[in-house]
C-alpha cells in the first residue's frame, strides 16, 4: 500500500487551492485525485466570466481561473491522478481508488475531502406527470452546451432561480433556443442579484416567482408544463395554472454535498447543509480528515471556494508536520433566529493565525437587519446589512483578539435580529 | 415449422414481450417449437412489468381455488431456481401484513387461514413486541403482523430481460416495434398484421398486457375489457433502504394490496403503490394527489420516511380485468389463441408457473420434442459494484474498460454499458441500459454521466450523438449540434 503524506479527493477549485495550501505549507507528498479526464472540476462547463474578482481583482472566465490554479500545481510539480474514481476513506484514512490500470490502495497521513456537490434530481420534487426525454437538470444541460456543443433542445422552461438556471437561460438563449420562463417557487430568487440582470432582464426572459411546475406533459418527448401559482405554503393555489409548450425542462433546484465518500471515513454530517461538520482548521469528526469547497456548503463564489480550500490545505498540512495546537476547549458555535447553519460549527481559538471568517446562510430575506454574535450572551458584534438573502452566503470575521477578550467561551451565538 | 411462399409460418407468435410473454418464451423454448415474440415497444419488459413492487408475494392474498392462488404459490417456489439459473436479483426477505389496531386482529387471522388453505406452511402472527424487535422503525402504534417467511423481492425488468436473453439464445426470436394492428386466421394459420410486418402462426400466447383484451377481441366473440389500474410509487435513496428489511404491507383492501413499503432488490426503498381505476392505457404520468397519498399512507407504517430523499416517482398500469382473477387458457370460440389475460399482481410472482403451464399445454398440443440443445443458464454482465476488489482487480486486468466508472453513484463502468449493448436482444436506447447496468438510476439520475454514456452508445453503434434515444423513436437526447469541433 502507497502512503501518502495528504491525499485529495477531487481536482475541482476546492481539492486544487487545497493542494497548493498543503504544498506552500512544507508537504511535498501530497497526491490530487480527480474521476474526470481534466482537472478543473465544474469550472470547465462555466464558460461564462465573473469568476476571480475577490482572488485575481479580475474577471474570468471558469477555464481561466481554473488555469491559474492548474499551472500552480503542474509548477509545483504537485502529482494528480485523472480519470480515477475513489471508492472508499476510512476512518483510519485508507483510500481505495480505480482507474483503467486496476485499483489503486492508498494509505494517507490526512485526506482532504473536495468531491463538490450535485444537483438535485427531479424526484426530490416529486413533479407530477410523465417521464418523457427532454428533461435535465441545469448542470448536465451546461455541459452538453459548452463541453460537447451539443443544444439540448429549442424552447425551454427553466425550474428554479439557482445560478446555474439563470446563467443557463442566458446560454441556452445566446445558442438559439428560446426560454419561457424560469420558474421560482419562493418569492425571491435563489440566485444572485447581478446573474438576475445580466441573464434574464438583459435577454427580457420572464421570472415567475411564487410558481411552480405542477405537471409535466408528453410522452416521448416534453411537449410541455403546466405552472401554478403558489400560496405562503408554497402549496399550488387551483384555478392559477397556466400551460407554456415546451421542449425542454431544465432543473436547478438546489446543490446537494456530494458525502457518500465522508460517510465511509465517519464524517458527521450536518442536517443544514449536507456536509461534514467541521471545526476551525476545516477538519471534521474524523481527526485528520478535512472538507472543504462544495463538499462542506455549498458556495456562491468560487473565490471563497479557494479560500477556504487553501485553509484547508494548510490546516491539513499543519496536521501531519505535528503543528496543530493542543486541541483546547472548543468553543460552539450556535446559529440562531434565521441563520441557519455556520461553518467551522466549532472553533479552538489556539488555531486562529490572525483571524477567523464564520460563513452561513440565512433562512428569508432580510432588508436592513443585523448580523449579530454574542459570547456566552454577551454581545459581541453588530453589523447592519441592507439586505440578506439565502442565495448570498454571510461572512463575519473575528481577529484573533477577540477570543483573548472573552476566554472561556463556551458558545457564540449568530443571529439575525433589529 | 412450415415454409410457405417464402414466410415462416411459426409454431407460436407470442404477443407481448413483459415478464409473462418473456417466461412463456423461455418455457416453450426447452421444446422443438419456433416460436417468435411480437413487443410493440422498442425492448421487452416496458409496459407493466417495469413498474411494479417487484415483490414476490408469498400467496396469502388471494382467495383459495382461484388461478391466482394457484400460480402464485406455485411460482414463488420457483423463484430460488430461477435466479440462480438466470442470474437475476432475488432476495426471500419475507413479508408483513401490519394491524395497527386490535380490530385488524381477526382479518390477520382470516389473511393466516386463507394461506394455509392456499399451501403456505410457514405463517404466524406476531405481536407487538416482537414485531417491533423485528422491524424498528415500524410506527409505535401497531398492534399484530402476519409474518410470511415465503414473500420475496425481485427486479421485474431484470427478470424479464435474463429470461428473454435466455430464450434467445436458446432459438426464441424476438420483434420489438411490431404492434399487432390486425389479427386473421385463415386455414388453421393466424396471419398478424403489426406495424413492423406481417407474421403467421400456428397458435398465439396473447400476453399483451393491459392490451390482451384488444387480441382477444380481434379473433374471439368473448369479449374482454382490460381496466388500467394506476399504481404510483416513490423510490428512495438507498440511504434509506435499511429502514425496513421485510417488505412491510398494510391490511388489503377491494383495490389491492394497498401502500407498501419494501427495500428492492437493487437496495433502494419502494413505497407505493396507489390504485386507481383509469381510462387511458398510455397514461403513466403521476398525479400530485397519487404522490401525496403514498407518502401519507406510507408513513402509517414508517413515519420516519423522508421526502427529501426520494430520487425519483414513477407510475405503472395493472391490467384489471372485470373480476377478480387471471384467464389462462384457450378462448373458447377460438382455438390456437391462448389467452393470458388480467394478469395483475400477482403475476410477477405467478409468471413462472404460468408460462409452464402453457409451455405444457402447447407442446402437447403441437406434440412436439424436448429441445435436446436447451441451456437453462444464462449469465447477466458481471456487475462492478457487486464485485470484492479481488474481483474487481481481476476484471480490470482482463478488461480495462472495468476501470473506468462511466456511472458514480451507481459505480457502473464502461465494460457493463459496452456489455448491455452488444447483449442478445440487441438494444440501444439510454433506459435499455439503464435498467441492464442501473446506470443513471442513482441519487443523481444521470446528471453527471449522461454525456459519457451517450457517447459511448453513439460510437458503439456508430451513429452520431444527437440520434441516440432515452427510449426510442422521438426520445432523442440532444436536439442539434450547436458548435463546430475546433
Amino acid at each position: 500500500m502507497k502512503k501518502v503524506d495528504v491525499a485529495i479527493i477531487g481536482g475541482g477549485p476546492a481539492g486544487l487551492a487545497a493542494a497548493i495550501g498543503a504544498k506552500r505549507r512544507g508537504i511535498e507528498n501530497i497526491i490530487i485525485i480527480e474521476r474526470e479526464a481534466n482537472l478543473g472540476g465544474i469550472l470547465n462547463q462555466c464558460i461564462h466570466n465573473g469568476f476571480g474578482l475577490h482572488t485575481f481583482s479580475e474577471e474570468l472566465t471558469g477555464p481561466e481561473y481554473a488555469s491559474r490554479y492548474i499551472d500552480e500545481i503542474k509548477k509545483e510539480g504537485i502529482p494528480f491522478l485523472l480519470d480515477t474514481t475513489v471508492l472508499d476513506v476510512t476512518p483510519d484514512k485508507k483510500i481505495i481508488a480505480v482507474n483503467s490500470s486496476g485499483l489503486i490502495e492508498l494509505e494517507a497521513k490526512a485526506v482532504i475531502l473536495a468531491m463538490g456537490c450535485r444537483e438535485r434530481p427531479r424526484g426530490a420534487l416529486n413533479i407530477p406527470g410523465t417521464r418523457p426525454a427532454g428533461i435535465y437538470t441545469a448542470g448536465t444541460a451546461q455541459k452538453f452546451v459548452n463541453i460537447d456543443g451539443y443544444l439540448p433542445g429549442k424552447e425551454a422552461v427553466i425550474l428554479g432561480s439557482g445560478d446555474i438556471g439563470l446563467i443557463m437561460a442566458r446560454r441556452l438563449t445566446l445558442e438559439g433556443a428560446k426560454v419561457k420562463a424560469v420558474i421560482e417557487l419562493m418569492p425571491y430568487s435563489g440566485g444572485l442579484k447581478r446573474n438576475i440582470v445580466q441573464c434574464l432582464d438583459d435577454y427580457g426572459i420572464p421570472l415567475k416567482l411564487s410558481h411552480t411546475i405542477t405537471e409535466i406533459k408528453g410522452n416521448e418527448r416534453v411537449t410541455g408544463v403546466t405552472v401554478s401559482k403558489v400560496d405562503e405554503k408554497l402549496l399550488p393555489i387551483p384555478g392559477t395554472e397556466e400551460y407554456i409548450p415546451c421542449d425542454t425542462i431544465l432543473l436547478s433546484v438546489g446543490l446537494i454535498p456530494e458525502n457518500e465518500l465522508s460517510k465511509n471515513a465517519g464524517a458527521m454530517l450536518s442536517n443544514i447543509t449536507g456536509g461534514p461538520t467541521v471545526n476551525e482548521s476545516l477538519q471534521t469528526s474524523t481527526e485528520g480528515v478535512f472538507a472543504c469547497g462544495n463538499v462542506l456548503h455549498v458556495h456562491d463564489l468560487v473565490d471563497f471556494v479557494s479560500e477556504e480550500s487553501m485553509r484547508a490545505g494548510e490546516s491539513a498540512a499543519l496536521y501531519v508536520l505535528g503543528e496543530q495546537a493542543a486541541t483546547q476547549a472548543a468553543i460552539k458555535l450556535e446559529p440562531a433566529g434565521g441563520v441557519r447553519y455556520t461553518v467551522p460549527s466549532t472553533i479552538d481559538p489556539g488555531n486562529i493565525k490572525d483571524k477567523i471568517d464564520i460563513r452561513f446562510r440565512v433562512g428569508n430575506v432580510y432588508k436592513n437587519k443585523y448580523i449579530a454574535a454574542y459570547f456566552d450572551g454577551q454581545l459581541e458584534l453588530r453589523r447592519k446589512r441592507l439586505v440578506m438573502a439565502p442565495g448570498e452566503m454571510e461572512t463575519i470575521s473575528f481577529p484573533k483578539e477577540v477570543f483573548d477578550k472573552y476566554p472561556g467561551t463556551g458558545t457564540i451565538t449568530m443571529t439575525i435580529e433589529g | 415449422m412450415n415454409v410457405k411462399e417464402g414466410i415462416i409460418i411459426y409454431d407460436v407468435a407470442i404477443i407481448g414481450a413483459g415478464v409473462i410473454g418473456c417466461s412463456v418464451a423461455r418455457e416453450l423454448s426447452r421444446f422443438n417449437i419456433k416460436t417468435i415474440a411480437l413487443e410493440k415497444g422498442p425492448d421487452v419488459s416496458v409496459g407493466a412489468s417495469r413498474a411494479n413492487s417487484g415483490i414476490v408475494h408469498g400467496g396469502y392474498d388471494a382467495k383459495p381455488g382461484t388461478l391466482k392462488a394457484k400460480y402464485n404459490v406455485l411460482g414463488q417456489q420457483m423463484f430460488e431456481r430461477l435466479s440462480s439459473e438466470l442470474d437475476f436479483p432475488f432476495k426471500r426477505n419475507g413479508s408483513l401484513v401490519v394491524a395497527f389496531g386490535k380490530d385488524g386482529l381477526p382479518e390477520l387471522e382470516r389473511l393466516m387461514a386463507q394461506g394455509e388453505t392456499n399451501g403456505l406452511k410457514n405463517l404466524s402472527i406476531i405481536y407487538k413486541d416482537g414485531l417491533l424487535q423485528m422491524e424498528p422503525n415500524l410506527n409505535s402504534n401497531v398492534y399484530a403482523a402476519l409474518v410470511v417467511p415465503e414473500g420475496g423481492i425481485t427486479s421485474p425488468y431484470e427478470m424479464a430481460i435474463a429470461v428473454a436473453e435466455n430464450a434467445t439464445s436458446n432459438g426464441v426470436v424476438f420483434k420489438f416495434n411490431c404492434e399487432a394492428t390486425n389479427i386473421s386466421k385463415i386455414n388453421g394459420v393466424f396471419s398478424i398484421e403489426t406495424t413492423g410486418g406481417v407474421f403467421e402462426s400456428h397458435l398465439i400466447i396473447n400476453a399483451a398486457g393491459l392490451y390482451s383484451d384488444s387480441i382477444n377481441n380481434m379473433l374471439s366473440s368473448h369479449k374482454l375489457k382490460i381496466i388500467p389500474r394506476r399504481g404510483e410509487y416513490c423510490l428512495f435513496d438507498k440511504t434509506e433502504s435499511s429502514l425496513v428489511t421485510h417488505t412491510i404491507f398494510q391490511l388489503p383492501t377491494d383495490m389491492g394490496k394497498g401502500i407498501l413499503v419494501t427495500p428492492t432488490a437493487d437496495g433502494n426503498l419502494l413505497v407505493g403503490p396507489t390504485s386507481n381505476d383509469i381510462n387511458d392505457k398510455s397514461d403513466i404520468s403521476t398525479t400530485a394527489a397519487g404522490l401525496s397519498e403514498v407518502l401519507s399512507k406510507g408513513s402509517l407504517s414508517v413515519g420516519k420516511l423522508n421526502k427529501s430523499k426520494i430520487i425519483t416517482s414513477f407510475s405503472g398500469l395493472r391490467a384489471h380485468l372485470g373480476y377478480d382473477d387471471f384467464i389462462v387458457g384457450e378462448a373458447p370460440d377460438v382455438p390456437g389463441l391462448i389467452n393470458l389475460c388480467g394478469i395483475e399482481s400477482p403475476g410477477l410472482t405467478s409468471a413462472p408457473a404460468i408460462a409452464a403451464e402453457v409451455a405444457d399445454i402447447v407442446s402437447k398440443r403441437l406434440n412436439q420434442a424436448e429441445n435436446p440443445n436447451f441451456n437453462p443458464v444464462r449469465k447477466g454482465i458481471p456487475y462492478f459494484r457487486l464485485m470484492n476488489n479481488e474481483e474487481r482487480k481481476a476484471a480490470i486486468k482482463e478488461n480495462p474498460d472495468y476501470g473506468n466508472i462511466v456511472c458514480r453513484c451507481e459505480s457502473v463502468t464502461k465494460a457493463e454499458i459496452l456489455q448491455a449493448l452488444r447483449s442478445p436482444l440487441g438494444t440501444s436506447s439510454m433506459d435499455s441500459i439503464k435498467r441492464r447496468t442501473r446506470m443513471g438510476m442513482g441519487r443523481c439520475q444521470g446528471s453527471f454521466c449522461s454525456m459519457r454514456a451517450l457517447g459511448i452508445i453513439a460510437e458503439e453503434l456508430g451513429v452520431d450523438i444527437t440520434e441516440v434515444t432515452k427510449f426510442g423513436k422521438g426520445t432523442n437526447f440532444l436536439n442539434e449540434r450547436n458548435k463546430e469541433s475546433l
